[in-house]
């Protein structure tokens, strides 16, 4: 690494920082109904939208009450964004005269931009329309995200009310994360990245001449309000096929920095949140310090690995205006942060660096993760840490004051474990079937990457991938679809359960025998069950894929 | 049911603000910025040439030559080549590569970009490919170097970033040579 490098590390890690306690200020008093910056201007619009939708924002929910709504708003929207693909060649704002979209893709494009995982099978500039991007994918990078957001309050509720049979109000959770959050750092964004480069036109594509006589198309479309929120809501789908590498979406190394930026703020934010929320500020930062630990081990080692001088071709599938050091942040960050997102091919990275990728979504999407689903995915892990350290000590383990009992503990290991599952008998059945196997770009362990790559990718909600699998087809299609709804809805229902089952709790006072929370020995307690579930479940499949072919690229094997 | 019509409701008036009304702000917005938002097309003699953010395949010896492509520079659908560090292919195109741009190419010319339309390359690659361009077109190296660190662009604010040169908008600078 360069001086260069770390001085932009630097200006990352210190505007996250800084940034953090902001937001995170601003979106205690935004969900804890209190008056803000925005309640003026934008309050009249938060009731039009409860009328218009006819709910009423005020009334509580149980927590069965809460997932049905949550449930059946999402089913609706994921039905929608299906007919919109399969019609859009009748539909308006479709210049290139693109066909609609067969039914797997249509189907596995719906149920990903509804869970938030943004699987691409797709290139978007030759397959969906203007308007299936702007008035489909595009909400959905919205309302997938404060579905998170929405979760994440309801556990946080949960945690923070004492013998209450509420957590809260879906409607109001939605509304409020787009209308007050998502909405308004959208349109900052998205106006920066147009004057940075990032197309927004409904004009047609543009036919070019080149200087060489040949013909060029150039594709546009309303790209830079699609990408604001492709990021800000860590959904990760480009708008073109090569994503956040392609010119149109990520034009400068400045439009890089702060889409990297954007991917981890409000994860990191709503950790913060959490804090205020329950009452103890420190509670928030001892978990966020566990997430920018594990941030910070995953970089160094994709460094590491990147920076070796034996590589090949160090700069393949890498863009010259962000070079090395640039790639290796973002793919950290959007394998973190359960983005997807990618600014340089993941496939063509180093077998390690490549195993940095994996192994970060494989620890369950926790380390910032997704918008709201990385803090209710971490408090997964805090129940199984405060349980263990239970076991160790020999009394009934309590958190923030509630005693975590058997149900709770049954509820987040069906959350920890679902994707793990997914991952492996998903993985296991592709290698066993030929048409698995039949669409591999590279030979060799390569190969067993590419498909364990793309069933952690979509079982952790991610969207990245190892690219050069070919996955349009009907058994990834379909596959993949199932892998995708299981890891969110697996881990969505049982954060709303316990949400449900801790609201109803009372509230013990701590005693000397109670584990703190807080500190560091809590934050490393917790990175090490976060490590040892993820890293003991995956080992062996990471051993056949990228540690095998680590070993045999220093012997010079190809394949 | 009183839920699933509250959902579809819902989920209405969500499509009309995030996906109607949002856009078209963005997009009148986006008026301040018209070149930009409309692709920073290039026009020479009122005909379109190319995009400044797109690489455009230049293979004659006259002119500064992009970043190898993966996907052979291709705009609908743009792509990779994907290949992983322990393929064969990937292997016998670096050593295509090295012989076409030198075996002391510097790293990103041995390698395909990620977009495959990658419109940049190091300004050390620029300078290697002088002396052929300076040769074909008659004119002296100098001239042709001055030109090189006029289209050099530092790191973003001096801070973000790789320094690099835009290798389509050196060769239209070089075409308008007379």
């Amino acid at each position: 690494m360069k001086p260069h490098d770390w001085l932009q590390l630097t200006l990352f890690l210190a505007a996250l920082v800084l940034l953090t306690p902001l937001l995170g200020r601003f979106m205690a008093r935004v969900f804890s109904g209190e008056p803000h910056l925005l309640t003026k201007p934008l309050g009249w619009l938060e009731r039009l939208i409860y009328r218009a939708s006819g709910v009423d924002g005020t009334r509580e929910m149980s927590w069965r009450g809460y997932a049905a709504a949550l449930i059946a708003f999402n089913i609706a929207g994921c039905v929608l964004l299906a007919v919109i693909q399969m019609t859009q060649a009748w539909l308006p704002l479709n210049p290139t005269g693109l066909p609609n979209v067969p039914l797997d893709l249509a189907v596995n494009t719906a149920v990903s931009f509804m869970t938030n995982t943004n699987w691409q099978a797709y290139s978007g500039e030759a397959t969906m329309s203007y308007f299936t991007q702007m008035a489909g994918l595009a909400v959905h990078n919205f309302t997938s995200a404060a579905t998170g957001i929405a979760v994440a309050l309801a556990l946080t509720r949960g945690l923070a009310r004492r013998t209450s049979a509420t957590i809260g109000n879906f409607w109001a959770d939605l509304t409020r994360s787009t209308l007050y959050v998502l909405l308004p750092l959208s349109l900052i964004f998205a106006v920066v990245l147009v004057q940075q480069g990032v197309v927004q036109t409904f004009a047609p594509y543009v036919t070019a001449t080149t200087l060489e006589g040949a013909e060029q198309v150039i594709p546009l479309g309303p790209t830079a309000s699609q990408i604001a929120i492709k990021q800000l809501g860590t959904n990760g789908g480009g708008f073109f096929g090569v994503n956040s590498a392609h010119p149109f979406e990520n034009p400068t190394p400045f439009s890089n920095f702060l889409t990297m930026l954007a991917i981890f703020v409000i994860p990191s934010a709503l950790v913060n949140m959490y804090g205020r929320l329950v009452g103890n500020q420190r509670q928030g930062w001892s978990i966020w310090a566990a997430m920018m630990a594990l941030f910070l081990i995953g970089l160094g080692t994709m460094c590491w690995a990147e920076f070796q001088p034996n590589l090949p071709a160090a700069m393949e599938g890498k863009e010259t205006r962000f070079g090395v050091f640039n790639s290796v942040l973002f793919a950290t960050v959007t394998t973190d942060a359960s983005c997807g997102a990618v600014n340089a091919m993941h496939d063509s990275l180093s077998p390690l660096a490549g195993l940095v990728a994996m192994v970060n979504m494989m620890l369950g999407e926790v380390v910032f993760g997704g918008v709201g689903a990385g803090l209710y995915g971490m408090l997964m892990f805090v129940l199984l840490t405060v349980f263990i350290a239970g076991l160790m000590v020999g009394r009934t383990p309590e958190y923030l004051g509630k005693k975590i009992e058997a149900a709770e503990i049954k509820w987040a290991v069906v959350a920890v474990l679902a994707p793990c599952v997914c991952i492996l008998i998903g993985t296991a059945v592709s290698l066993a079937n030929p048409v698995g196997t039949a669409t591999l770009n590279n030979a060799g362990p390569h190969g067993l990457s590419e498909v364990l790559y793309a069933w952690t990718s979509a079982a952790a909600n991610n969207g990245s991938a190892f690219a050069g699998i070919g996955v349009n087809n009907p058994f990834y299609n379909y596959g993949l679809t199932l892998a995708m709804f299981v890891g969110r809805f697996a881990v969505i229902i049982p954060a709303l359960a316990i949400a449900g089952s801790l609201a109803a709790k009372k509230t013990a006072p701590a005693s000397s025998g109670t584990f703190p929370t807080t500190g560091a020995t809590f934050t490393l307690l917790l990175i090490a069950v976060v490590v040892i579930v993820g890293a003991l479940t995956f080992l062996p499949a990471l051993t056949l894929g990228p540690i095998v072919e680590h070993l045999l690229l220093q012997a010079g094997r190809t394949f | 049911m009183k839920t699933i019509i509250q959902s579809i409701r819902a989920l209405l008036v969500f499509t009309v603000l995030t996906g109607a009304l949002y856009p078209l702000v963005i997009t009148l917005a986006a008026y301040a910025f018209p070149a930009k938002a409309n692709g920073s097309l290039i026009t020479v003699d009122g005909k379109t040439v190319g995009s400044t953010l797109f690489a455009q395949k230049t293979e004659g010896p006259r002119y500064f030559w992009p970043r190898p492509s993966g996907a052979e520079f291709a705009t609908v659908a743009s792509g990779a080549s994907n290949k992983g560090p322990t393929s064969a292919d990937l292997v016998k195109a670096i050593a295509e590569r090295r012989a076409k741009f030198g075996a002391d190419a510097p790293a990103e010319m041995i390698a395909a970009s990620g977009s495959g339309l990658d419109p940049h390359i190091s300004p050390e690659a620029a300078q290697q490919q002088v002396a052929r361009v300076a040769s074909e077109r008659k004119i002296p190296a100098e001239k042709v170097t001055a030109l090189v660190a006029q289209h050099t662009e530092a790191p973003q604010f001096g801070i973000f970033g790789e320094p690099r040169v835009n290798v389509l908008t050196l060769n239209l600078a070089l075409d308008a040579i007379r």
